[in-house]
């Protein structure tokens, strides 16, 4: 899942102007993380129509990344975002340029920050998983990530700063090799640990395309 | 220029050696260095030049160490993996011991968030012990770390690595120390140490498993010179373990700089006996003038 945070009302402000915005959220990610839901779009219209800003239409994409998809969706659209030289998308990165694709003529404005791929903890806790490297090492570490949980994204760690369990970049975030070890040894699997890891292949993490 | 680092023939030949801490200054004033090392000149066999600590731009760790040079002091250059991919890290390396540097510290470094710019993009392409790793086959194999060679002269450093008794989970300290060694360090400088009995435990440790005679351990040792300082390394430095009763003597003392230096004569009296400890390495925070007396009084000078 990619966790998403909305953008502070004021910015989203300053970046719409006085004219009239077409709103788009995103049926998956960003109605999980209420940033881009159905709810969430029309609580900003509403808020939008009080500051005096008309808002010429809305819909939730399902989801916003698929662009073929969007384009059948937004068909049923053509006059409302005729009406609006803005659109306002409430959606993850990916879901923003998606729109920005498909509208080249219209300005594009992100009304959410992007954080992570992460991990439903509960309905409104989230914690980031995983950074998309290209070549996934969770069988070395038990299943645990250290490439995206730990800041300083070490394969032989943990670093010394922990304390009693807690990153010390951040003590309300457990360490994540205080896990991985703490689990190891409760599978009797510590020695795994006695390898040097070799420098990763970042490589891996530059793929920007791919076909099947 | 020495092929060789002095520090190494010290170490090799058991006798027991001391290293200092100098920080380079935050400005482009080679004074600052100069002055710090002539306050402790004949004070130790070799200085700490460390690499933008606790993430705070200054001078760096190589130019720092070539000015020591210049002066006929030898550096240990200390590397983190924080500010610097593996291309940067061994091209520093290249220029390092071009330069005459024969001692290398490796780190992965205080993350970027401690430091004076939080806004940064930490690197961390590698951790401490691939650096020692790739150093260590730059300089047996002559090979980078892809697997091109290089071409001519190698890279002859002695490598060292930091070790921290105190860090969290205490079970793994020891076994990371192996692979520290494994991966190539030579020598270690370990955590300040404020609590000698959890030191004295992990010595055990280490000692029972022979490590420390594949490697020199120099122990660390940092005067406390105030109230606020000793509250600072207890509560806020990450990896430190002030116990409560060295809290209380700094609190209680009538001069808690006086008090802070007697409890560093009495560790490095403490640690210089104990079994498999083959050195001191004195980092005086914001008080480098207090090691001459230091080292003078624990008998040290003498050893």
């Amino acid at each position: 899942m990619i966790i998403t945070k909305q953008k502070p009302l004021e910015e989203i402000l300053r970046n719409i102007g006085p004219k009239p915005v077409f709103l788009v959220g995103c049926s998956q990610c960003a109605t999980l993380c209420h940033t881009g839901g159905n709810d969430e779009v029309i609580a900003l219209k509403e808020q939008l129509t009080s500051k005096n800003i008309p808002v010429s239409g809305h819909v939730v994409l399902d989801p916003a990344c698929h662009r073929q998809n969007n384009k059948r969706i937004l068909k049923d659209h053509v006059e409302e975002l005729k009406k609006s030289e803005k659109i306002l998308v409430l959606a993850c990165g990916n879901g923003i340029q998606t729109i920005a694709g498909l509208f080249p003529e219209k300005q594009i404005i992100a009304g959410t920050d992007t954080l992570f791929l992460g991990e439903i903890l509960h309905a409104s806790e989230y914690q980031k998983r995983c950074v998309m490297c290209g070549e996934c090492l969770l069988d070395l570490f038990g299943g645990l990530c250290p490439v995206s949980q730990c800041p300083k994204s070490m394969l032989n760690g943990p670093c010394g700063g922990s304390s009693h369990g807690a990153c010390e970049i951040n003590p309300q975030v457990e360490c994540v090799w205080d896990r991985i070890i703490q689990h190891l040894k409760k599978q009797g699997k510590l020695h795994l640990l006695t390898v040097v890891q070799p420098p990763k292949n970042w490589s891996k993490a530059g793929e920007i395309n791919r076909r099947i | 220029m020495s092929n060789h680092s002095r520090l190494q023939s010290i170490l090799s030949e058991g006798r027991f050696a001391i290293t200092a801490e100098i920080g380079p200054p935050k400005s482009a004033d080679p004074h600052k260095i100069r002055d710090k090392a002539l306050l402790l000149e004949g004070c130790a066999d070799a200085f700490n030049v460390t690499d933008n600590q606790t993430a705070v731009v200054r001078m760096s760790s190589l130019a720092g160490s070539v000015l020591l040079l210049q002066m006929e002091f030898e550096p240990i250059m200390q590397m983190t993996c924080r500010d610097r991919n593996r291309i940067g890290l061994q091209s520093d390396v290249l220029g390092a011991t071009a330069l005459g540097i024969r001692n290398i510290l490796c780190l992965t470094g205080d993350h970027q968030s401690f430091g004076n710019h939080p806004e940064a993009k930490g690197v961390f392409d590698i951790d401490s012990l691939q650096l020692l790793q790739i150093i260590k086959k730059m300089q047996d194999e002559g090979v980078f770390q892809s697997g091109d060679p290089l071409r001519g002269t190698r890279p002859t450093a002695f490598l060292g690595a930091a070790a921290n008794p105190y860090a969290d989970p205490y079970e793994i300290q020891v076994d990371r120390l192996r692979k520290k060694i494994d991966a190539g360090a030579q020598f270690i400088q370990t955590q300040s140490v404020y609590n000698l009995e959890k030191f004295t435990t992990w010595m055990d440790e280490v000692r029972a498993q022979g490590l420390d005679k594949k490697v020199h351990i120099l122990a660390g040792v940092t005067p406390l010179k105030s109230v606020k300082m000793a509250e600072r390394m207890k509560f806020h430095v990450p990896g430190t373990d002030v116990p409560d009763t060295v809290f209380e003597q700094i609190r209680n003392a009538a001069d808690p700089a006086k008090e802070g230096y007697a409890i560093a004569l009495n560790t490095i009296r403490e640690l210089r006996h104990l079994k498999g400890i083959h050195g001191i390495h004195i980092t005086a925070l914001f008080w480098e003038e207090i090691i001459p007396a230091l080292v003078r009084e624990s008998g040290l000078l003498s050893r």
